[in-house]
C-alpha cells in the first residue's frame, strides 16, 4: 500500500503508523457524558466501504494525516494533514 | 533420448550431475528435466498419498510431480522443480518421498489400499481409543506426509533485497511481454521486463512458429536487441513476480545464481524486489491442462506442449514410441514437430471426430484414452473409438486437454475471473488489478497474432493515459493456427483418473465430495485436497471445477474458481527475511557508555532496542547477586554512577509549552518554576497509565520531559497526535533529544563532593535543593545538571551532549572510585527502586490505573488532561481492585518470585481465590531479605496482614507480610538531604 | 451415518459409492425457536449446543455463502488455554476440555493434537510475566510448565541461542495445547448440529431485523422473510455491518491477519512455538506444511489480504528465531478479518434489542474459542443467563471499565491488541 503525504509526496506504507477512525478527533469535553465518551473510545462505524482513517508519518515529516481509503478494495483516496490550520511558526 | 538436429542447448558444453548419486550427462542449456529426459529417465519421484510413481510432467514452473532435493555446499533444498532446475558441472539432487528407494518405495503399499484412503477418510476415522490420535495415527501420518527434508542447520546462505520503480512493468517475457517491452520502450516510458525464465521467448522458445516470415527464435533476438539498446528499459530474468500488492507493488523474487556452481560463500542465492510501477501488463501466458482418464498419472504420460517443448528446446524426445492424445489444434503442434523430427508417434488420438490433423501416422479420430499400463512407466496406452477398444504400445503420451491463461495475478486483489465458453477457460474479467492490463494468452489470446494484436491495444490504451500521442498500428503476423477445442474433461471409465498428480486427487473423489454434499468450489477443495499442492492446481484446478460443476448440476460460471493468492509460485522464506538472522532482526541502539561497560565486561541485556549494562563484575565476585549487592551498597554508602542516557528526553519549545504539558500530564506544570523539575503521569486517554518521568522547566517557554526508555517512541507519536489533532493552536514545538544528550546518574552521599569536583564553577550543594535543575559547565562543556533521584539518595542527573557522554563516564567512574564507590549497572538499579518503591513497566503493564499505584491525587481536579475522564469510570476507582504495596518474605532467607500469586492464608491456591500478583522482587541488602512490589486486593488498607505468595512452577508457598511502601527511607530525608 | 473405521472398510468394498451427505440442504421453514446468523465455527457449533444441551433443535443456521467459509477455514489452527486474566482464562480452560472430547462428542476426527505450545521469553520481565501467567493457568487448573534454555535446547535444537538480538530467556509450555484441522472443526459441529434437526441454510443472506416494540421477530433474507422468536449474530468479519442493521454500533475495528503455509515436508517442527518479541508463531501440518503468522498488517480492512512489509516481517522474525526454516517455500498465504475489540476480549451478550443476542469480537483468537464460544452463546440464547465461564464477556466493560481483560496491556486502541 502506498499513502501519499501531503508533505512527502507517494511513501510507502511501512513509514506510516495506523492509529484508527477519525473518530478520535471528535475528543469529547470533560464535561460530557461517559456515554459520549465510551462512544468516542470505543464504538466505531467500522465501515466496509470508504473510511476517513488515522495515519501518523512516523518515519517521515511525523505528521498525522487522515486518509481516505476503502477498506474493501485498499484504494488509498485523499490524504490530508489532521491539522491543517497550522501555519507553523513564523 | 537427444535429437541431434534440435534444440538449442549448447552441444559443445557437457554437464556431468548427480541424480540419486548416479552420474548423468546433459548439455549447458538443460534443467534437470531436460537432461533426465535424454538420458531417458522418467521416474522421479513419488505421489504425496499413494506413493505412485511419478515422472516429469510439463517443462515449466507449474510442475506438480518432478520435484527434487539440491544439494548444495552441504545443505538441501527440498522441493525443487526438476523442470526449472538448470543443471551445472557438479550439481547434485536427489528424489523425495520414497523409502527405501524410488523404485521400490515401502509405502506404495498406500495404493494398493487406497480405496481405505477416499477423500476425507480421515475426518472419519483413528477417534478410537481416543488417546491413540496423538501416540499412533498422527505420527504414522505425519511421517507419510510430506515431501522433501528441511535441513536442520541454519541457513547461512546469502540473499539481496531491492527496491525499484518504474513507469511500466511488464510480468511475461514471452511474445507479448516483449512485444509490450518494445512498444512501451520505444515510446520511452520507463521499462521493467521480469520474466521467470532463464531466457525470454517465454512459449517460443519452444515453437516453430514463423513470425513475419522468421523462425520465432529470430524474433526473440531481434526484439532482445533492440530491447537492451533501449536505456529505458530494464530486464530481468529468471525473476518471478510472485505477488500483486496495493497502488502498484509488485512483490519479486529473482534466483540469482541457483543455476550455478558457486563455491564462493558470499555468492547472492536470490534477490527479492518490491517493484512499485504505475501501471502493468500481465502477459504470463498459459499453461496446458491435461485430461482426466484411466491411470492417467504414469511416468512418461505428460503434458504434450512439454513434449514438444522438450524436443524443440532441448533436442529431446520424451520417448522412442510417442503418442498424443488431444482434444483441441494446439496439440497438432506437437505431432508436427515430433514427425518432422523424425520421431516415431504411435497414436494421435483427438476426441474430436472432426480434428483437421493430417500425417503419416497412426490418427484416431473420435476418439479417447481410457486406460493405460505399466508398472514404473508408461508401456501401453487402451484407447477406444467407434470401431472399438485398442491396445497400443507406447512409452510416452502427450496430453493436450487445452490452455489455461495464467491469470493468477490478476486475482490476487481479490478480482474474480469470468467463464469463457469459446475457449473453455477462465480469463480476467474487466478491470482486475488497478492499473493492470491483461495481454496475449493471459487473456485468451491463443493464437501468437492475436497476441500482438492484443498488446498493440493495450499499449495504446496505455500511452493514451500518460498523456502520449504515439499510436501503435501494426504488429507482426504469426503463422500458428486458430485455436479451436472442445472441452473434454474426463473420459468414462472405472479406473482411477487423476486430476492433481501430488496430491492424488482422482475424479472419484470430486464425485464423493458432490454425494457427501461437499458442492461449494471450496469445500470440495478443502474435502478433497485438490489443488493444494505445491503447484497450487495449476494445471488440474479447472478440471476439477468443471467435474465438479457437472456432478452438482451446476455451471463451470456458477461454480467459480478457488480463490488466487500470493506467491504465484513457492517462495523460499530466506528470501524474503534473511534480513532478520541474528542482530539483524531489529536496529541495535548504543549508549555513548556502551564499549567503556563491555571493557569492564558488564553483561549488556536487551532494554527495547537498547542494550544496558546489567551488572559491573569484580574480580572475586562469583556470580551477578555478589556484584549487584556490593553496587547497591555503594549507592547507599557513597556513590554510584550509571548511564541513564536511554530515557527518553524530548524538548519542548514555545509560549504554550507549559498549557501543553499541563494538557498531556495529570499534574500541573504550568505551575514549575523555572528550575525546578516535577515528576509527572501521563495516561492514556482510556484512563491507565501510559508512561511517568520527570520534566524540566529550563526556561520561561522551555521544558525538557523524559520518558521511560520503553515508551520513548509512543509517548511521541502520542504527544504529536494530542498536538495536531486537539490543540494546534497551542505555540509549541517539540522533538525527540534522546540521542542528543548523554545523561548520568550521580547518586548516593557521596554524589555533591563528585558534583562539586567536576563542574568549572564553584558549586554550592545548597543552591541546587532537591528537584532543582538547571545548567553548569564541566571541562567548558554546558552540561544539564538536574537534582533528581531514581535511587532513593541524594542524587543528581548529569546530561551532557553526546559526543562528550563516554568522556563524562570515564571520569564519574574515576571520581566515585576515588570516594569509595563505582559504576552500577540495571540489577542495582532495579534494588534501589524497589527498596524505594518506584515504579517501572512491570507494574505500569498498561493495565494499571493511577489509583492502583497510589497515584490518584495527582490526578488534577482543575484541568482537562489526556484520560482524565474514563479514569472516573467507576471500575477502575472500585476499592476492590488490586492495588500497589509492599511484600517482604517473612520465611528465613527465602526468595520471593516475580509472578507468584498472592492468596489469603485459609485460602486454597484456586484462581477465583487470588488476591493478587507480585510483579518485581529483588534481594535488598539494606533490608537483607527478599522485598517485592505487589498488587493485592484493597491492597493498601491491609498493611501488616500476612499472605502467602504461591509459585506452582516451583511449588512453593512462602509466607508474607504487605508493607507500606517506600521500603527504605520513608520520610524522605535522604533523598531530599 | 455413524463414522468409523469399520465404516470406511465397508464404502470401501462398495467402491465408495455409499456414502451420503455430511449436512442435508434444507429449504428455510418460515419459522424457527431461535435462527443462528452465520455459518462459521462459532455459529454451528451454537448450534450444536443449542440443540444437545438444550434440546432446542427448531434452529435455523443462515449462512451467506458456504458453511464454514469465514475466519474458520482461514486461521492458523491453534488451539490452547494460556490466558492470564480472570475472564479469559476460565473461559478458554473450558474450551480446552470441550475440544479434548470433541471427537468423541461429534463421532467426527478434527485431528485435535495435543502437541504443546511453547511461548518464548526474551527478558527478565517477560520471563516474570510468564511466571505469573503459568501461575495464573495452573491456579485455573490447566497444566503449565516454564522451560529452562537447556530444557529448550535439547527440545528445540534448532532455535538461535548464541547470536540472536532477542536472546532465548526461556519458554513457557502447555502441553495440552496443539492445533487441529480447522475446517473439520466445522464440518464436524455442522454435521453433528444436522444430525440433531437444525437447519444448515447455506447461499443465505440475512438482509434485515425484524424489530417489533423492541423485540426481535425474524429476519429477512435473501430467499424471504423468516420468523424467529430469539436471533443470534455471530458473524466474526462482518459483525459491524450486520449489527448495524439492528441500529447497533459496535466497539469493533475489523483488521486483516495474514498467515502462510510453506510447501509439505517431513516432520521438523513437532510443536506450537511463538516468537513474544517477534510476533511470530509456527507449527507443522499433519500435511507437512509450515503454518506460520504474525501480527496484524494494522489497518482496518475488509479485503482479505495482506500487503508485504508485514510478510516481510514475519519472514524476518522466522529467521531470526529458527534460520533452518530458510529453504523452505511458502506456497501460500491469506489473509483474514478480525474483529478487533477495545481490550482484546470478545463479547457474547444480549443486546438492547429483546430476542437479539450477539457474539463477536473474536480478536485473533477465535478459533481455539469455538467450542466454548458456541457453549457458553447456546446456554445465553437457551436460558437468558450468563453461562459462568463467560459471564465478562459483556458490552457494559467498555463503559463501566470493570472486568477489562486487556491482556496485551495496551488500552483502548483496537488494532493493539
Amino acid at each position: 500500500m502506498r499513502i501519499i503525504c501531503p508533505n512527502c509526496g507517494e511513501r510507502d506504507i511501512r513509514e506510516f503508523y495506523y492509529r484508527g477512525s477519525e473518530n478520535d478527533l471528535d475528543r469529547p469535553k470533560l464535561e460530557d457524558s461517559l456515554s459520549n465518551w465510551h462512544s468516542f473510545l470505543h464504538l466505531r462505524d467500522n465501515a466496509a466501504g470508504e473510511v476517513r482513517d488515522l495515519w501518523y508519518h512516523e518515519k517521515g515529516c511525523n505528521s498525522w494525516l487522515i486518509v481516505t481509503r476503502n477498506t474493501i478494495t485498499h484504494d488509498v483516496i485523499r490524504t490530508e494533514l489532521v491539522n491543517s490550520e497550522d501555519e507553523g511558526l513564523a | 533420448m537427444r535429437i541431434t538436429s534440435k534444440g538449442i542447448v549448447n552441444r559443445d558444453q557437457e554437464v556431468t550431475f548427480l541424480f540419486d548419486s548416479k552420474p548423468y550427462k546433459g548439455f549447458a542449456g538443460d534443467t534437470v528435466a531436460s537432461a533426465l529426459l535424454a538420458n531417458d529417465v522418467n521416474l522421479v519421484g513419488r505421489s504425496f498419498k499413494y506413493h505412485r510413481p511419478r515422472g516429469i510432467l510439463g517443462i515449466g514452473s507449474e510442475e506438480p510431480n518432478a520435484l527434487i532435493s539440491v544439494h548444495k555446499r552441504g545443505k538441501i533444498e527440498p522441493n525443487v522443480r526438476a523442470t526449472t532446475q538448470e543443471i551445472y558441472e557438479g550439481l547434485i539432487v536427489t528424489s523425495q518421498n520414497s523409502w527405501p528407494s524410488l523404485k521400490f518405495d515401502a509405502l506404495a503399499i498406500n495404493d494398493i489400499i487406497a480405496p481405505f484412503f477416499s477423500a476425507g477418510f480421515y475426518y472419519k476415522t483413528f477417534m478410537w481409543p481416543p488417546r491413540f490420535w496423538e501416540a499412533l495415527y498422527e505420527p504414522i501420518i505425519r511421517h507419510a506426509a510430506g515431501l522433501g527434508k528441511l535441513d536442520s542447520e541454519p541457513d547461512v546462505d546469502n540473499y539481496d533485497q531491492n527496491f525499484a520503480f518504474c513507469d511500466l512493468l511488464i510480468i511475461g517475457g514471452g511474445p507479448s511481454g516483449l512485444f509490450s517491452a518494445l512498444l512501451a520502450g520505444r515510446a520511452g516510458l520507463d521499462v521493467i521486463l521480469v520474466d521467470e525464465n532463464p531466457k525470454f521467448g517465454g512459449r517460443l522458445l519452444f515453437e516453430n512458429t514463423i513470425i513475419d516470415g522468421n523462425h520465432c527464435l529470430d524474433w526473440i533476438q531481434s526484439c532482445l536487441g533492440e530491447l537492451k539498446s533501449l536505456k529505458n528499459v530494464r530486464l530481468l530474468s529468471r525473476a518471478t513476480v510472485f505477488g500483486i500488492y496495493d497502488q502498484g507493488t509488485f512483490g519479486v523474487l529473482e534466483r540469482i545464481s541457483r543455476h550455478t556452481h558457486d563455491s564462493e560463500s558470499d555468492t547472492v542465492l536470490d534477490c527479492f524486489w518490491r517493484i512499485v510501477a504505475s501501471r502493468s501488463i500481465l502477459a504470463s501466458g498459459a499453461i496446458e491442462r491435461h485430461i482426466a482418464f484411466g491411470n492417467n498419472d504414469r511416468p512418461g504420460i505428460m503434458m504434450a506442449s512439454a513434449v514438444r517443448g522438450y524436443l524443440n528446446h532441448y533436442g529431446v524426445a520424451a520417448g522412442t514410441s510417442i503418442s498424443i492424445f488431444g482434444n483441441n489444434d494446439d496439440a497438432f503442434n506437437t505431432a508436427y514437430d515430433l514427425n518432422s523430427a523424425g520421431v516415431e508417434i504411435a497414436a494421435y488420438i483427438d476426441s474430436r471426430s472432426y480434428a483437421d490433423i493430417q500425417g503419416d501416422f497412426p490418427i484416431f479420430r473420435g476418439a479417447e484414452v481410457y486406460d493405460t499400463g505399466g508398472r514404473l512407466g508408461l508401456e501401453h496406452i487402451c484407447i477406444r473409438d467407434e470401431k472399438g477398444e485398442h491396445k497400443i504400445q507406447t512409452d510416452c503420451l502427450g496430453m493436450s486437454g487445452g490452455w489455461n491463461p495464467s491469470i493468477h495475478l490478476s486475482c490476487h486483489t481479490n478480482a474474480k475471473p469470468e467463464w469463457r465458453n469459446e475457449i473453455a477457460a477462465f480469463t480476467p474479467k474487466g478491470q482486475s488489478v488497478s492499473g493492470l492490463l491483461v495481454v496475449g494468452s493471459a487473456n485468451g489470446h491463443f493464437t501468437t497474432s492475436d497476441c500482438f494484436k492484443s498488446v498493440c491495444e493495450a499499449v495504446n490504451e496505455l500511452l493514451k493515459s500518460k498523456g502520449r500521442k504515439i499510436k501503435h498500428k501494426s504488429y507482426p503476423i504469426a503463422s500458428d493456427l486458430e485455436y479451436n477445442i472442445s472441452p473434454l474433461w474426463a473420459v468414462e471409465g472405472n479406473k482411477r483418473a487423476w486430476l492433481d498428480f501430488q496430491n492424488d486427487v482422482t475424479t472419484k473423489d470430486i464425485k464423493q465430495s458432490v454425494d457427501e454434499n461437499f458442492r461449494s468450489v471450496e469445500h470440495m477443495k478443502r474435502y478433497t485436497t485438490q489443488g493444494m499442492a505445491t503447484d497450487q492446481g495449476k494445471g488440474s484446478n479447472v478440471i476439477a471445477i468443471a467435474l465438479l460443476a457437472d456432478a452438482s448440476g451446476e455451471t463451470i460460471e456458477n461454480t467459480g474458481t478457488t480463490t488466487f493468492r500470493p506467491p504465484y509460485t513457492p517462495i523460499p522464506i530466506a528470501a524474503i527475511g534473511s534480513s532478520g538472522r541474528n542482530k539483524g532482526f531489529a536496529p541495535e541502539r548504543l549508549a555513548t557508555t556502551h564499549a567503556a561497560s563491555i571493557k569492564l565486561a558488564a553483561p549488556m541485556i536487551e532494554a527495547g532496542l537498547w542494550y544496558r549494562p546489567s551488572f559491573y563484575p569484580k574480580i572475586g565476585e562469583d556470580n551477578w547477586l555478589q556484584s549487584c549487592n556490593r553496587e547497591v551498597v555503594n549507592v547507599r554508602q557513597s556513590v554510584g554512577i550509571c548511564d541513564v542516557s536511554t530515557l527518553g528526553k524530548i524538548e519542548f519549545h514555545g509560549k504554550d509549552a507549559a498549557k501543553f504539558l499541563d494538557f498531556v500530564y495529570t499534574n500541573s506544570f504550568s505551575s514549575l518554576a523555572v528550575g525546578r523539575v516535577r515528576y509527572g503521569l501521563m495516561l492514556r486517554e482510556d484512563g491507565f497509565i501510559m508512561d511517568d518521568g520527570t520534566s524540566a522547566r529550563i526556561a520561561e517557554n522551555s521544558y525538557l520531559m523524559t520518558t521511560t526508555t520503553a515508551a520513548a517512541g509512543s509517548v511521541m507519536r502520542h504527544l504529536d497526535f494530542i498536538h495536531q489533532a486537539y490543540c494546534p493552536k497551542l505555540h509549541v514545538r517539540f522533538a525527540s533529544v534522546t540521542e542528543q544528550w548523554a545523561q548520568f546518574s550521580v547518586s548516593g552521599p557521596k554524589s555533591p563532593d563528585i558534583i562539586s569536583s567536576i563542574v568549572d564553577e564553584p558549586f554550592n550543594e545548597t543552591d541546587w535543593p532537591f528537584m532543582a535543575c538547571g545548567e553548569v559547565k564541566v571541562m567548558g562543556i554546558k552540561t544539564r545538571l538536574f537534582r533528581i533521584s531514581f535511587s532513593g539518595e541524594l542524587g543528581y542527573e548529569l546530561a551532557i551532549p553526546s559526543r562528550f557522554g563516554g568522556s563524562l563516564f570515564d571520569l564519574l567512574k574515576l571520581e566515585a572510585e576515588q570516594r569509595g564507590g563505582g559504576v552500577y549497572g540495571m540489577e542495582a538499579m532495579n534494588v534501589l527502586r524497589l527498596e524505594k518503591g518506584f515504579i517501572t513497566h512491570a507494574e505500569i503493564d498498561g493495565r494499571a490505573t493511577a489509583y492502583d499505584v497510589g497515584m490518584q491525587k495527582m490526578l488534577s481536579e482543575k484541568k482537562d488532561f489526556i484520560g482524565n475522564k474514563m479514569a472516573q469510570r467507576p471500575g477502575l476507582l472500585d476499592p476492590n481492585r488490586e492495588r500497589l504495596v509492599g511484600l517482604k518474605s517473612t520465611g528465613p532467607q527465602s526468595s520471593l518470585s516475580a509472578g507468584s500469586l498472592l492468596f489469603n492464608n485459609d485460602d486454597e491456591p484456586l484462581a477465583d481465590n487470588s488476591q493478587g500478583h507480585i510483579s518485581s522482587v529483588a534481594f535488598s541488602p539494606i533490608e537483607n531479605c527478599y522485598i517485592g512490589l505487589a498488587f493485592v486486593k484493597r491492597g493498601p488498607e491491609r498493611s501488616g496482614e500476612k499472605i502467602k505468595a504461591v509459585n506452582f512452577l516451583t511449588n512453593t508457598e512462602l509466607n508474607c507480610e504487605i508493607c507500606p511502601l517506600p521500603f527504605y527511607d520513608p520520610d524522605g530525608k535522604k533523598i531530599r538531604a | 451415518m455413524r463414522f468409523s473405521a469399520l465404516r470406511i472398510l465397508k464404502e470401501s468394498l462398495t467402491g465408495n459409492k455409499n456414502w451420503t451427505p455430511h449436512w442435508r440442504n434444507p429449504s428455510p421453514k418460515s419459522a424457527y425457536d431461535v435462527i443462528i446468523v452465520g455459518g462459521g465455527g462459532h455459529g454451528l457449533s451454537t448450534a450444536y449446543y443449542l440443540a444437545q444441551n438444550h434440546g432446542i433443535r427448531n434452529v435455523a443456521v443462515l449462512e451467506k455463502g458456504h458453511i464454514g467459509s469465514g475466519n474458520i477455514g482461514r486461521n492458523t489452527t491453534i488451539v490452547r488455554a494460556n490466558y492470564l486474566l480472570p475472564g479469559n482464562s476460565e473461559f478458554y480452560s473450558h474450551s480446552l476440555k470441550l475440544w479434548e472430547g470433541l471427537e468423541t462428542d461429534l463421532n467426527y476426527n478434527v485431528m485435535m493434537s495435543q502437541r504443546g505450545l511453547i511461548m518464548l521469553c526474551h527478558s527478565d520481565g517477560q520471563r516474570d510475566a510468564f511466571v505469573r501467567r503459568s501461575n495464573a493457568m495452573r491456579s485455573r487448573g490447566d497444566d503449565a510448565h516454564m522451560l529452562s534454555v537447556d530444557d529448550l535446547r535439547k527440545l528445540l535444537p534448532y532455535l538461535n541461542y548464541d547470536n540472536a538480538r532477542f536472546p532465548i530467556y526461556g519458554g513457557l509450555l502447555q502441553k495440552r495445547a496443539g492445533t487441529a484441522r480447522h475446517d473439520a472443526v466445522a464440518w464436524g459441529y455442522a454435521r453433528a448440529a444436522d444430525e440433531r434437526g437444525v437447519d444448515l441454510i447455506q447461499n443465505c443472506e440475512v438482509t434485515g431485523f425484524n424489530i417489533n416494540n423492541g423485540r426481535v421477530t425474524g429476519v429477512e433474507t435473501s430467499r424471504g422473510k423468516i420468523e424467529a422468536n430469539k436471533v443470534a449474530i455471530v458473524v466474526a468479519g462482518r459483525s459491524s455491518q450486520v449489527a448495524q442493521m439492528a441500529g447497533i454500533r459496535l466497539p469493533i475495528e475489523s483488521h486483516i491477519l495474514q498467515a502462510f503455509v510453506t510447501e509439505g515436508l517431513k516432520p521438523v517442527i513437532n510443536n506450537v512455538i511463538s516468537f513474544g518479541m517477534g510476533h511470530f508463531y509456527i507449527s507443522q501440518s499433519d500435511k507437512g506444511g509450515l503454518v506460520f503468522g504474525g501480527d496484524l498488517d494494522g489497518y482496518a480492512s475488509y479485503a482479505q489480504r495482506g500487503n508485504l512489509p508485514l510478510m516481510e516481517h514475519v519472514f524476518e522474525a522466522g529467521m531470526a528465531l529458527m534460520p533452518m526454516i530458510g529453504k523452505a517455500k511458502v506456497l501460500r498465504s491469506w489473509g483474514g478479518i478480525m474483529d478487533m475489540s477495545p481490550d482484546g476480549s470478545p463479547i457474547i451478550d444480549k443486546t438492547s434489542i429483546d430476542g437479539l443476542f450477539i457474539n463477536c469480537g473474536w480478536c485473533y483468537g477465535g478459533f481455539k474459542a469455538v467450542p466454548a464460544s458456541g457453549y457458553a452463546y447456546a446456554h445465553l440464547i437457551a436460558t437468558e443467563n450468563y453461562f459462568h465461564t463467560a459471564s465478562n464477556y459483556r458490552f457494559g466493560r467498555f463503559k463501566s471499565g470493570y472486568n477489562l481483560m486487556d491482556e496485551e496491556g495496551t488500552g483502548s486502541q483496537h488494532n493493539l491488541h
